[in-house]
């Protein structure tokens, strides 16, 4: 099945294309408020962000230069918007799931079952990590971005975008090992 | 090789191990990675937690759902409300080629590209024609004289210089009633006939010493 290029809908969305608008949104929705999900945790601020971030899409489409993926140039966008968004919002506005996630120190009967169960003790720790560590994670894990993609969309230089995964990735072992997991490493 | 030797490549590599398993990796540094992999086994168990790392976070995000309609019909309510666009025109022309290509039916495109291929080789056999036709015709024209083996003469190699114009070098050429033989061969090099007739060693010596001082010459030396 042939589909039309990403560059291309971008292009008419420029000339004030609705349904190109409709078919960007429908390709890459789902993926723009899984990435901004995790890092403002909350369902009801990312829908909110998911309107914000298609409607820039609509407005500076005609700036797009195709320099980038189109993919790389929204994860961009999504990511300022939830920033934005996260220095709004003040500690006490997190929700209730997000304050669980966060504060899931403790010993309790889930925890105790994630450390029989690695790979939930795994995911549970992925929760835990730092914004800054979550983005990385998941642009490089979950959205196929390469080192100089995250470099343009979290705007620091290629070599401290691999350090930063490194260190993501060392938490990531030391939040596993208060579980009592030890992947013996670093 | 030592350990401490061994360190800052192994760390090298280390750091490029979640690029290697989400498959984002240029070609050769995938190889790098492919090749550690395989001589070092402590590499290897530790892509093996990267890659556990990269099934669980594709699995918590797929397990994020997905935004409600309320999200979409928030956003088109208000793209309707935006003010009316013209359509662009700044639009750049590679856009516009693969817009074009985009609309076009697989068929179409098909029988496009089948009658662009028959216009050119129409094209490229038409010109063959004429060219062959004036060969036939007139042979092939000297600057200097002309001959009918291109064997004959006296020759010499010569390469431009890179500023000189196409210009200078007919005129350089006509100047000195000199006619290209052969090339461009590899070097940029030219062979050019100096005489239609063969001239004594002394003598082309001479002629190309000459030749070399014209600013138009990067280099020339005497040919068979």
């Amino acid at each position: 099945m042939q589909t039309t290029p990403d560059e291309v809908l971008i292009s008419r969305i420029a000339g004030g294309d609705r349904l190109a608008m409709q078919v960007l949104y429908a390709r890459y929705h789902v993926r723009v408020y899984r990435f901004v999900l995790r890092l403002v945790r909350n369902e009801a601020t990312a829908e909110d962000l998911i309107s914000e971030v298609f409607l820039d899409i609509w407005r500076q489409a005609g700036k797009f230069e195709g320099r980038s993926a189109a993919s790389t140039w929204m994860l961009s966008i999504a990511r300022f918007k939830a920033l934005s968004a996260l220095r709004r919002r003040p500690e006490e506005e997190l929700d209730d799931e997000t304050a669980g996630q966060i504060e899931d120190q403790a010993d309790t009967p889930e925890t105790a079952l994630a450390k029989k169960d690695k790979s939930l003790a795994l995911r549970q720790c992925l929760t835990k990590l730092s914004t800054e560590h979550r983005e990385i994670i998941d642009l490089v894990y979950y959205h196929e971005k390469s080192v100089e993609e995250v470099a343009e969309i979290v705007g620091i230089p290629e070599a401290t975008v691999k350090t930063r995964m490194f260190y993501a990735r060392k938490k990531l072992s030391e939040l596993l090992q208060e579980q009592g997991i030890d992947r013996g490493w670093p | 090789m030592n350990e401490k030797q061994e360190a800052p490549e192994r760390q090298d590599i280390e750091q490029l191990l979640p690029w290697h398993a989400a498959g984002t990796l240029s070609r050769r540094d995938a190889q790098r990675v492919e090749d550690a992999l395989a001589r070092d086994p402590e590499l290897a168990r530790r892509y093996a937690l990267v890659r556990d790392e990269l099934a669980e976070t594709i699995h918590l995000n797929e397990t994020l759902g997905a935004p409600s309609a309320r999200a979409a019909e928030k956003l088109f309510a208000k793209i309707d409300a935006e003010p009316a666009r013209r359509a662009a025109v700044s639009l750049n022309l590679g856009n516009r080629i693969a817009d074009f290509f985009a609309s076009l039916s697989p068929r179409t495109l098909a029988w496009s590209v089948s009658a662009a291929v028959f216009a050119i080789l129409l094209q490229a056999g038409l010109i063959a024609g004429v060219l062959l036709q004036e060969t036939k015709t007139t042979g092939y024209q000297t600057a200097s004289a002309p001959t009918t083996d291109p064997g004959v003469g006296a020759f010499a190699l010569i390469r431009f210089a890179p500023q000189a114009s196409s210009d200078d070098v007919t005129k350089f050429l006509e100047a000195n009633k000199l006619s290209i033989a052969a090339g461009p061969m590899a070097g940029g090099l030219y062979k050019v006939r100096i005489a239609v007739t063969g001239i004594p060693k002394g003598e082309l010596a001479r002629i190309v010493k000459k030749l070399q001082e014209d600013k138009v010459v990067s280099f020339i030396a005497t040919a068979e």
